[in-house]
């Protein structure tokens, strides 16, 4: 019996790492979610099989109101709100790590050995993390609690003396087997949660939420060593690489290091502008859409850049709508993504795919950058920071050797944006007042259903 | 005879480096679906909070199996929403694949 669920439990596993493998391409992915969900099934039947006298009602129960809520959360998350629903369901695992270790603690008659208190005030400490963390993550993303990182000198001196003391607590339970010592450990645990990602701005969620993931992950796996469950482990092992090499990814698209992003206060300090001429107000020329309209219809090759205020005003449907009418004057229009144009990695690919924008139009930074200087036209949208040409000319700047899209070295360039204000890093952009550069001020919904009104002429 | 944390660890390690070879393979278009994915699988703590909803000594309510069901709770919640919203993702990505 216990050889067939080690056997089942591995099969369940590999099934969660084709799951993954899937994603190496939309057409394989469906296919590979499905792989994740017999996996998921096959672990849970197993435990079932493994269990001696399971309480089922309890058992059932739990699963069929957890299991309504997250299918209705499921269907009814608008898009743009997945980053939300992504922190949400990490706080989510972090809880139940922490619940699962304090009732095994609570497990009356069950002695754990050395080892095993050691993985469950690690598996306990993480899931809190895990759990507060997200929660205020959560906030931050939603806009209810203001995504404004906040700072106070000692920070980093509190956050040191609330860790000591954590691991303290996990000490004395260690030696002494109290229920109150672990208790304070976790309560420790949940505060630094929070201390640890308040100093932590708006502009660097993305690593955050990444971040969290693999703390998600971790938390899983320490759960697994302490009921020595090999699935639990890889899952959560599986899990927690994946959430670190998201995180390395954003923080190079950012040019943060981790480690700048974690004692945080980007975005609270305004940066004090490096490129700034001093010299009088700059000139920028500025159009209507039916002038950009007119420019893109005439030209063979578009690219457009689509950034996190397209989606904020809902416009990529009527952007879509308008790159159909470019095609079929047969304009080549393709979609430029920098890495962090969402609010989380690989965000602004969903969007687009929501308004059916089909899937090899979209192309990655690497892909398409050289391709920029022998572009007729390339239409900004929304976007700022990730075009700004400072990122590799101005060693004073703030962003410099931050990767960008080379909007700058197409024929022409035109920006849609609401004013010449400043973007999230608080930086001016030169590419505004290139001589190749028209602007187009507006609502981008507005700007671009103007678009479509001027392309079917 | 090896202690079962060593064998845990090794799974661990191994387990560390598939996960690390497999998603840097993940196509970065995908890697919202992705997270999802996560989400849903790390799900599978659901397995630790099921072995803690037994009967106790004779008692089917214990501060053990409650804390246990609040958290197969939780890891539906993932579990479900996790899938669910990952299927639905794909399938935006599928439409326009013709």
């Amino acid at each position: 019996m216990e050889n067939l669920s080690a056997i089942l439990y591995l099969v369940a596993a590999v099934l969660f790492i084709l799951a993954l493998k899937g994603l190496s391409s939309p057409t394989t992915a469906i296919q590979g979610n499905r792989y994740g969900v017999i996996g998921m099934l096959l672990a849970v039947a197993t435990t079932f099989m493994v269990m001696d006298k399971p309480v089922l009602a309890l058992i059932i129960g739990a699963i069929a109101a957890g299991g309504a809520i997250g299918a209705w959360k499921a269907k009814t998350v608008q898009m743009t709100g997945m980053p939300e629903l992504v922190a949400a369901m990490h706080s989510l695992v972090g809880l139940s790590a922490v619940l699962i270790a304090v009732a095994a603690i609570f497990h009356s008659g069950v002695e754990h050995t050395a080892v095993q208190k050691v993985e469950l005030f690690i598996g306990a400490f993480i899931g809190a993390i895990t759990f507060t963390a997200s929660v205020i993550a959560y906030g931050k993303l939603s806009g209810k609690f203001g995504a404004k990182a906040i700072n106070f000198s000692g920070q980093h001196l509190l956050n040191l003396v609330l860790a000591l003391s954590m691991v303290g607590f996990g000490v004395l339970y260690f030696v002494s087997d109290s229920h109150a010592a672990f208790l304070a450990m976790v309560a420790i645990a949940l505060v630094l949660g929070v201390t640890l990602i308040i100093p932590i701005g708006g502009a660097d969620m993305p690593v955050v939420v990444s971040m969290l993931n693999s703390y998600s992950g971790w938390a899983a796996a320490g759960i697994g060593f302490t009921l020595n469950n090999p699935v639990l482990i890889i899952a959560g092992a599986c899990v927690g690489a994946s959430g670190a090499i998201l995180s390395y990814i954003m923080c190079k698209a950012m040019n943060r290091s981790i480690v700048s992003v974690l004692l945080g206060g980007f975005g609270a300090e305004t940066a004090s502008g490096g490129s700034s001429d001093a010299g009088g107000p700059k000139h920028y020329k500025s159009g209507s859409a039916e002038d950009a309209a007119f420019l893109m219809g005439n030209a063979d090759s578009v690219i457009i850049v689509p950034g996190y205020g397209l989606a904020v005003s809902r416009a990529q449907h009527a952007l879509q709508e308008f790159a159909e009418l470019l095609s079929e004057k047969g304009v080549n229009v393709r979609y430029a993504i920098h890495p962090v144009a969402g609010r989380m990695p690989g965000h602004m690919n969903v969007l687009l795919a929501e308004a059916e924008v089909p899937y090899e139009r979209v192309q990655e930074m690497e892909e398409i950058n050289s391709d920029f200087a022998n572009t007729d036209v390339v239409l900004v949208i929304g976007a700022n920071d990730v075009v700004n040409p400072a990122a590799q000319k101005d060693k004073a700047s703030p962003i410099y050797g931050m990767p960008i899209l080379e909007a700058h070295k197409a024929r022409t360039v035109i920006v849609v944006k609401r004013s010449m204000n400043a973007g999230y890093a608080g930086l001016d952009n030169e590419l505004f007042y290139m001589d190749k550069t028209m602007m187009v001020f507006g609502d981008a919904k507005k700007v671009v259903e103007d678009l479509v009104k001027g392309g079917g002429h | 005879m090896v202690d079962p944390f060593i064998t845990s660890f090794t799974i661990f390690v191994l387990a560390v480096f598939v996960g690390y070879h497999v998603v840097w393979n993940v196509t970065p278009a995908l890697h919202t679906p992705l997270m999802a994915v996560t989400n849903a699988i790390s799900g599978i703590i659901i397995v630790g909070a099921m072995l803690q909803v037994v009967d106790i000594n004779g008692s089917e309510l214990s501060v053990t199996s409650v804390l246990g069901t609040i958290g197969i709770f939780l890891a539906s919640i993932n579990i479900f929403g996790g899938f669910l919203v990952t299927q639905r993702m794909l399938d935006m990505f599928k439409k326009k694949k013709k």
